[in-house]
């Protein structure tokens, strides 16, 4: 068992059936890539693990999904805790039309989580960890949208971090960033493991097997359902993978 | 379906180290010809040649690492290029061995052998055999075949012996026959060193079709 164990997951949009019996354990302080074609369920499965679903009309869990052991889809589960503890990044860096510091300050401020602590001290931590404070320590309070769409995306991992989770979600956060800047990133991966647990859901293959330590491989199967055709460590997925369907995927030979 | 100038890449790589096979195979079985022939002028020749092997060589690896470079390969065709890699390496020291025994030719010069010549070419041939259905077991990605072929390396350490001991018997009978005796042991020993390769050969092919690397059983040969 992981630091999140999920079983059987099953998850419906109405009557469409978009994840299927899908089971991970989900490594504590490892970072664990999602790979697989459009449309197989990847992010339907990261949003699953803060329940950033649950907005969506007709949506519909089934099987379970434990955090340390606390039932995540559980009816008394308070959804602002979970996701205080499950943070996400997303495919476009979206920093609030603010300052840099009210960006990082912001979390900690609507929680209250800084109290006893100075704030300023807060966000340079954050800053820090998130690999920005020495490009942005003399502009603090300028623009955030200023940066860059590198900076900005770290921007948006420092304010995630300001919240001091357990887990990140990341949803394709290299995706609009060049190589310059997802090499940033990507290195940034690896220290946030220190500290923290990272889901990331990727359309490079290659990006997959540079950072993660764990690699899931979705897929569709008859219905056009997702499901995981294949789960293991990731220096084993991309060289020797049990399953034909991610030997033919990851060689770029579909079907 | 998809990749195809990758496929095609991967194809002619696969080719041009069954090429390589070709010229190691040739200049392994024509050095000892050479030897039972005391040929000079192709002794010469084929120490000559080796430099067009340890080229071909040169430029499969090249090929193969620009592929890396430039196609990511993964899984399977990253197991074929890390195969084809190894098997180029295996062919030029195959080939180096076969040079080897060139020069054992000079060395011997006109000096009358001390024996007819048979089982020297009876292992050459073997080995010989080995390499040529090894390759096809590569490009027919055989993995049957390989382990197969692996074991027969058996045979080839049994001659090894028998002609060590022979000649052993040789250097007791006469002592001039020493220098000579020594050298044809030397042509054995490469002879049996190019068998070995070829059971290396079966190993990287085990392990690009299966993704497991095994260290096949070493043969029993006496």
């Amino acid at each position: 068992m992981g630091k999140i164990a999920v079983r059987d997951l099953t998850f419906s949009y109405g009557t469409r059936v978009a994840l299927q019996d899908v089971s991970i354990d989900v490594q504590e302080k490892q970072i664990t890539a999602l790979i697989g074609p459009s449309g197989c369920g990847k992010s339907t499965f990261l949003r699953c693990l803060n329940r950033m679903n649950d907005t969506i009309p007709g949506a519909h869990a089934k099987g379970s999904v434990r955090m340390d052991g606390m039932d995540v889809y559980a009816p008394g589960t308070d959804v602002v805790e979970l996701r205080k503890k499950v943070g996400m990044v997303f495919q476009r860096p979206n920093p609030f039309p603010q300052s840099i510091f009210d960006n990082v300050a912001f979390g900690p401020r609507v929680l209250g989580t800084h109290r006893g602590k100075s704030l300023q001290v807060e966000v340079e931590k954050s800053l820090r960890a998130a690999d920005l404070w020495d490009e942005v320590k003399d502009s603090l309070h300028q623009d955030a949208l200023a940066l860059s769409l590198g900076q900005q995306q770290r921007l948006c991992i420092a304010r995630v971090v300001a919240v001091a989770p357990e887990v990140i979600l990341m949803d394709e956060p290299c995706s609009a960033l060049d190589p310059i800047a997802t090499l940033r990133v990507e290195e940034l991966m690896r220290t946030l493991t220190e500290r923290y647990t990272i889901v990331i859901v990727t359309h490079n293959m290659h990006q997959a097997a540079r950072v993660s330590d764990w690699t899931g491989f979705f897929w569709l199967n008859g219905d056009r359902a997702g499901i995981l055709a294949e789960f293991g460590a990731t220096e084993l997925i991309f060289t020797s993978p049990r399953d034909k369907r991610t030997e033919d995927y990851i060689t770029g030979r579909f079907g | 379906m998809a990749r195809e100038k990758f496929e095609h890449d991967l194809h002619r790589l696969q080719d041009e180290i069954l090429a390589l096979g070709a010229m190691a195979e040739s200049a392994v079985a024509e050095s000892v010809r050479t030897l039972k022939q005391q040929d000079f002028p192709r002794a010469r020749a084929l120490i000559e040649g080796d430099r067009l092997i340890n080229e071909k060589r040169y430029a499969i690896e090249n090929e193969a690492l620009t592929l890396i470079a430039t196609q990511q390969p993964m899984a399977g065709d990253l197991r074929t290029l890390a195969a084809i890699l190894e098997i180029a390496t295996e062919l030029e020291r195959m080939a180096d061995y076969a040079k080897g025994i060139a020069n054992v030719v000079l060395m011997i010069g006109t000096e009358k052998l001390i024996k007819p010549l048979v089982d020297l070419p009876r292992m050459a041939d073997k080995a010989c055999d080995m390499l040529h259905r090894a390759l096809e077991a590569f490009l027919t990605q055989d993995v049957e075949a390989a382990r197969a072929i692996h074991k027969e390396d058996a045979a080839v350490d049994a001659l090894y012996e028998q002609i060590y001991r022979e000649l052993i018997t040789h250097i007791m009978a006469d002592p001039k026959a020493i220098d000579q005796a020594t050298r044809l042991t030397w042509v054995a020993h490469n002879l049996e060193r190019v068998a070995d390769r070829v059971g290396n050969i079966c190993e990287r092919i085990v392990f690009s079709i299966t993704g497991r690397g095994e260290e096949l059983d070493d043969p029993v040969a006496y």
